[in-house]
């Protein structure tokens, strides 16, 4: 199958007075079509700056792209300009963060928001792919004000009843209970769980093909995280779009996921199918990881926690980024960077231990 | 567990309720309240860990800081080594020699402009009354036991990692020797390796110190890893108390099968997350449903839910459900 999302040798700095952080250090990913892909990795491992550079929204300054190419449907994207840029996102590539209430702006109501998302969708299928809403120009270009006339007058004057229609269905789509009423509603006037369903509705409203998903319930109860995962699931097959889902919990991606990334200190280190990665990870850091998560009782189950820490970013690393603290630490590994490579079928590593050809998994025994 | 032990801890009918002001009127004499603990009894005892688990709201960490005496009692007695602590008459001092709480962040538990030294030890000084050198003593040895090197006297929190500042926090609140430590979602802001380092310390700590926990979190797994007893809290209610193991393998209250369905394993042949039924979300505190909390997001919620309130009564030897259907889920 074909790839929907290539990401290849992709690297990413932030530029400070106090150095140059390497937060994606020659990361190659892809992501099929209609795919969960999870990205699991700790805090500061460069999860959530791959999703930005994806989808073009690293703040620059201080971030760079120092080399690499992501290439969607055939078009790179680092390339593009921003005005470029605006017209892929939303439309092809969709985004929802971790908190919803930074996300929706506190002063529309809901109902609102996601009209303005179906009205972007329309203008654009219309061809008019400038003709930008004063919402989204307020946020990407620093210019005077919008303005004063209450945009939300505007727009009640343009609320057909089919595009009420609409709103009424997409948030039928996300589960929420009295449509009608919530779209007259403030986002502070919703629950956690509810925020992030109209986000996941204003991203599928638009029939994305891909949808990066940053940390969509890690504010949310669990109860209501296994809700709004279990209809991401759903909605992907509805919608047929991809979902890159990042996140530092590594039970969330084993229940969800197709595939699963894990990354440390900048390095995608594996990639695989969720079954084999949970089952057999060939990674030092991934094995590490998982015999850091409590299954059990402390009379049963016995954590092994990876010694020491993550190391400071700033300085360059020679070899592998994992080395201090890795039990199966050799020579060699201090010396040159493991690439990433194919160690068995669809599952790839970077470590010395499964390199070229041998295939066999020291790890297990 | 049927090891003769004393309890270290007893509340009777706990309640903590917040008065929430309505409308603009500042001398409006209405009084809605929020029923963040809403009459809990429960017994923690000597040795052991308990897990206060629940959602966010429900209540677990007013209840939390109102065992510690940091928020006053609405109604109700705390009964801690054998004393009532909630007279108005307790030495706070001789109190928090023997309670001590690790709070959730770091980041905003520890001074940033104090040196961690100062930060545990200056508590020290008041509460023991010690003088400089048993204090830098007793520093120096609550650091060597969370594994902290000692020229970590000098530094500021600024200088430390995450898992280093809660190591801190826990140097603190072990350093005067207490009997008893409240930890308030002591992992949940750190990384998955990190939380696996400070779980092992605190179960080292309790070994070493024959501490009792009280460990509130919203985290199962982490509930499920120290802990010997658990109270499932929904709402301002203990809905599900009992032996840890006995209520992970066999949850008898609705809300704690949900709970535990909702829980992500790291387990890909065993995707119960998505399978999971709960419907709703956990119920405004100010205006709860009547009856039984839980009613409106239950499968088996019937007339009767919605008029009265479940109490707690045993379903085998020490595992109570507060559920007027406790037979459904047998």
């Amino acid at each position: 199958m074909g790839s929907l999302l290539r990401i290849e040798d992709l690297s990413v700095c932030y530029e400070s007075t106090a150095g140059r952080v390497t937060a994606l250090d020659n990361v190659s990913l892809d992501i099929r079509p209609n795919e969960l892909l999870a990205v699991v990795g700790e805090s500061g491992c460069g999860k959530s700056t791959l999703a930005l550079s994806i989808i073009g929204l690293l703040p620059n300054p201080p971030a760079r792209v120092l080399k690499g190419e992501v290439e969607f449907k055939g078009t790179n994207l680092v390339q593009l300009g921003q005005s470029r840029m605006r017209e892929y996102r939303g439309t092809e590539i969709a985004m929802i963060f971790q908190e919803p209430l930074s996300s929706l702006n506190p002063v529309y109501r809901v109902g609102d928001q996601i009209a303005e998302a179906i009205m972007v969708k329309r203008s654009r299928e219309e061809g008019h792919a400038s003709v930008e809403s004063d919402f989204m120009q307020k946020t990407h270009k620093v210019g005077p004000p919008p303005p004063k006339a209450s945009r939300q007058l505007r727009y009640r004057g343009r609320m057909t009843s089919e595009l009420k229609d609409k709103i009424i269905a997409s948030l039928k789509l996300v589960r929420i209970p009295d449509p009608e009423q919530v779209m007259e509603r403030y986002p502070f006037e919703l629950s956690g769980g509810m925020r992030q369903r109209i986000m996941i509705a204003m991203a599928l409203s638009q029939e994305p093909a891909l949808l990066i998903a940053d940390e969509p319930t890690t504010a949310l109860d669990v109860t209501t995280q296994a809700q709004v995962l279990k209809l991401m699931k759903e909605l992907m097959d509805k919608v047929k779009t991809s979902v890159l889902l990042i996140t530092h919990d590594l039970a969330v991606a084993c229940q969800v996921a197709e595939r699963v990334a894990v990354m440390y200190a900048g390095d995608v280190v594996e990639a695989s199918n969720v079954f084999d990665l949970f089952s057999k990870p060939l990674h030092p850091y991934t094995e590490g990881l998982l015999s850091c998560l409590p299954t059990g009782s402390k009379n049963k189950v016995e954590l092994k926690p990876i010694p020491g820490s993550v190391p400071d970013l700033r300085h360059p690393i020679i070899g592998c980024k994992y080395t201090s603290r890795c039990p199966y630490a050799m020579k060699v590994c201090s010396e040159k960077k493991p690439d990433f490579i194919e160690a068995k079928e669809t599952h790839e590593v970077a470590c010395f231990l499964h390199g070229e050809r041998s295939g066999t998994n020291p790890s297990n025994n | 567990m049927v090891k003769e032990v004393e309890p270290i801890l007893q509340t009777t009918e706990l309640s903590k309720y917040f008065p929430v002001k309505r409308g603009l009127n500042p001398f409006s004499k209405s009084k809605t309240f929020v029923r963040a603990v809403d009459q809990v009894s429960m017994t923690m005892w000597k040795g052991s860990t308990i897990a206060v688990v629940g959602e966010s709201g429900c209540g677990k960490t007013t209840l939390a800081r109102t065992i510690a005496l940091l928020t006053k009692p609405t109604n109700g007695d705390v009964v801690f080594n054998g004393k009532s602590i909630v007279n108005g008459k307790t030495d706070l001092r001789l109190l928090y020699r023997d309670l001590q709480m690790v709070f959730q962040d770091p980041e905003s538990s520890l001074d940033p402009n104090i040196k961690v030294g100062n930060t545990i030890g200056e508590p020290l000084e008041g509460l023991m009354g010690w003088g400089k050198e048993e204090v830098a003593n007793a520093v120096e040895k609550s650091l060597a036991a969370v594994g902290l090197p000692p020229d970590c006297v000098d530094r500021l929190p600024g200088q430390l990692s995450g898992g280093q500042k809660q190591r801190v926090a826990i140097a603190r609140a072990i350093s005067p020797q207490p009997k008893l430590v409240i930890l308030d979602e002591p992992t949940s802001a750190l990384d998955a390796s990190v939380q696996a380092q400070i779980l092992r310390l605190l179960l080292q700590l309790q070994k070493d110190y024959t501490l009792s926990y009280m460990l509130i979190t919203h985290n199962i797994a982490v509930a499920e890893y120290l802990s010997d007893f658990m109270a499932v809290m929904y709402s301002g209610n203990i809905v599900e108390y009992g032996l840890t193991e006995e209520i992970m393998a066999k949850p008898r209250h609705p809300y704690t099968i949900a709970l535990i369905a909702s829980a992500p394993i790291a387990n890909p042949w065993k995707r119960n997350l998505l399978q999971v039924e709960i419907r709703g979300e956990v119920p405004s505190a100010i205006n709860p449903p009547p009856g039984c909390k839980f009613n409106p997001r239950c499968p088996y919620a019937e007339g009767i839910c919605t008029r009265e309130i479940p109490k707690l009564q045993e379903v085998s030897p020490g595992h109570l459900v507060a559920c007027h259907f406790v037979e459904k889920t047998a």
